[in-house]
């Protein structure tokens, strides 16, 4: 519009000239009453179901309250705790590595990360579990030596050789190389590839450029998946019952497969499970905030969101 | 191949350039020579293989057929009597060292900070102490005008800003040829010529460049050579006085009456 200013328009522009010489107008952030009401619904139902179990005498709290620290629960989460590291460090490394063959542009290692990828995700974990587990039954006897001649360098009998324990470990442990080999393959992927041509034009080997371009990098995308697979990882140490594998569920089984108190150390298996599962999701918001250098800031926590914290903070900030 | 050794004033030279991805053949048999101390600005339509030819340079992309050479050795391959034989991937890392290499998109490491990304290659692949590397990376901070923000992230700094430390970065090296490749394409206009100020600098203190650009008074500038190319073969080829003024080829000057 090209018109003249009107008289309209000029006591608009005064109008808007005196209000900001007015002091600042305070901003709310928007209010959420329902979600007050939703809590306390739900707060109520739990409150409820809570305390019928608490109440219920099929649950025999003494049996629960006897059980849940002695030695033999102990020396259970020790295990199970230990397995569940063991199987994650062979699973971490060993994935990164099939991930890297995956991506290699030599046929026969990603040949092979591909079969065993297959085969690993493929079969069930349980059946993994057993088949280690019974070895023995397979190969009664296990060598190390040079295939197709007659040097032999260790020999023993698979039971003896492969303990409950280490089967178990192997079991978990290979399972989750196949899946830790997908999820790092994933962050790989996600890094552009002008990173890996600005490191390889700065001279750096390939290897260099993936240890220290690519993968500090890709770990932003990979810590939240690999944080799961910890979780799930604890969780699922509970099926080496089956072989024995001397981990907590092993050592509650054996107790109510003789006392018959199934639903009590049920209890004290769920309890102990939620803690370390609870403790064990600490560490990856601080991990997250870690690998996230350079990037944008790590989203508001659970807590913080639910209760509009940071919505009421950055308004007062203001 | 026939053209005898390289005479060691020339840091490229490139007979015959070969190169397709599949079944479209991008660079179509290119010569090219640049002397020690030469600018040469690359100048050509989208797609016309610019960034193909400076990435076999340092053999970022294989070529089929033909020779390129830097510096006197064949990037990428090793000759063995009569045929090339192409090297292992240390042996093409090795040969990288003498050529720095300045994309369009930065790409600084995002999660190093500047002095970080400068200090990086020096002390890996050179082998330089952290001392020496960072006294040599806050000097090359200093001439691009960084100095300051040697311990920000890269995501805290201005596009212009960014690209002005992948050029420090590049030199930490200390390259014997500089390859750009559209340095200022992703810039904001007002970001550009802090950019361009660097380059025209390092031009002047005697780096061997090849320049893919389309800014023109740059190349009238700075450039020795201008080289204009179109649909992966060399059109027109010559001092920015001839080829940016006088363009003879049909192709050159429509380019030029698009980008002027
Ligand atoms: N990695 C690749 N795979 C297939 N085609 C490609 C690849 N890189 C470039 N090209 C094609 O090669 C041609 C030349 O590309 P490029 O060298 O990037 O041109 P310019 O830099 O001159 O714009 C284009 O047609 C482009 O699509
Ligand atoms: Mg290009």
């Amino acid at each position: 519009m090209n018109e003249t200013p009107t008289r309209d328009d000029t006591s608009r522009s005064e109008q808007q000239a005196r209000s900001s010489a007015r002091p600042a107008l305070t901003v709310r952030p928007l209010r959420h009453p329902w979600r007050w009401v939703c809590a306390l619904v739900v707060l109520t139902v739990a409150a409820a179901m809570l305390s019928s179990l608490l109440r219920n005498p099929n649950v025999n709290w003494p049996v629960v309250r006897d059980y849940l620290f002695a030695p033999v629960t102990l020396d259970g989460v020790v295990v199970t705790l230990y397995l569940t590291a063991l199987a994650m460090v062979i699973g971490i490394v060993g994935g990164t590595a099939v991930a890297i063959m995956r991506l290699s542009t030599n046929p026969v290692l990603s040949g092979l990360a591909r079969a065993f990828i297959w085969f690993f995700r493929g079969t069930p974990v349980l059946v993994q579990i057993i088949f280690w587990g019974y070895l023995g039954a397979l190969y009664p006897t296990l060598q190390l030596g040079i295939p197709f001649t007659d040097v032999v360098f260790l020999e023993g009998r698979t039971s003896d050789i492969i303990t409950p324990f280490l089967a178990a470990t192997l079991a978990l442990g290979l399972n989750e190389v196949a899946y830790a080999a997908e999820i790092v393959r994933g962050g790989i992927s996600s890094v552009e590839r002008g990173q890996t041509e600005a490191a390889l034009s700065l001279a750096m080997t390939p290897a260099a450029t993936m240890r220290r371009v690519v993968l500090p990098q890709a770990m932003r995308v990979i810590i939240p998946p690999m944080g799961n697979e910890v979780i799930t990882m604890l969780k699922t140490t509970a099926l080496v019952s089956v072989i024995a594998g001397q981990d907590l569920m092993t050592n509650l089984q054996r107790i109510y497969s003789q006392n018959y108190q199934v639903i009590p150390l049920l209890v004290v298996a769920a309890l102990w499970y939620l803690a370390l599962t609870t403790l064990l999701s600490l560490p990856q918001a601080w991990l997250e905030r870690r690998f996230g250098r350079g990037h944008l800031a790590a989203s508001p926590s659970m807590w913080s969101r639910l209760l509009g914290l940071r919505a009421r903070r950055t308004a007062k900030e203001a | 191949m026939s053209a005898g050794p390289t005479p060691p004033d020339v840091v490229v030279r490139a007979v015959d350039v070969r190169k397709s991805f599949g079944r479209l053949e991008v660079l179509r048999g290119i010569d090219l020579q640049v002397p020690r101390g030469g600018v040469l600005c690359l100048l050509g339509p989208s797609g016309s293989g610019k960034s193909t030819f400076l990435r076999c340079v340092n053999h970022l992309e294989k070529i089929d057929s033909g020779s390129l050479e830097v510096a006197g050795e064949y990037i990428g391959y090793r000759r063995v009597g009569d045929h090339l034989q192409e090297l292992p991937q240390r042996k093409i890392a090795r040969q990288r060292t003498s050529v720095g290499m300045v994309f369009q998109q930065f790409n600084l490491f995002p999660h190093m900070k500047v002095l970080d990304n400068v200090v990086e290659a020096p002390i890996r692949v050179r082998r330089e102490s952290r001392a020496e590397a960072r006294a040599h990376g806050l000097e090359l901070l200093e001439r691009v005008g960084l100095a300051d923000k040697a311990q920000a992230f890269p995501r805290q700094l201005s596009g212009g800003q960014q690209q002005r430390v992948a050029i420090a970065r590049a030199l930490a090296m200390r390259p014997q040829l500089m390859l750009f490749d559209e340095p200022t394409s992703a810039l904001d206009p007002e970001l550009v010529g802090d950019v361009l100020d660097v380059m025209k600098q390092l031009a002047a203190d005697g780096m061997t460049m090849i320049v893919v650009t389309h800014e023109i008074n740059f190349a009238r500038e700075v450039a020795d050579t201008v080289t204009f190319m179109d649909d992966g073969v060399v059109v027109e080829s010559g001092p920015p006085a001839q080829v940016i003024d006088h363009p003879t080829n049909a192709r050159t000057r429509s380019f030029l009456s698009k980008v002027l």
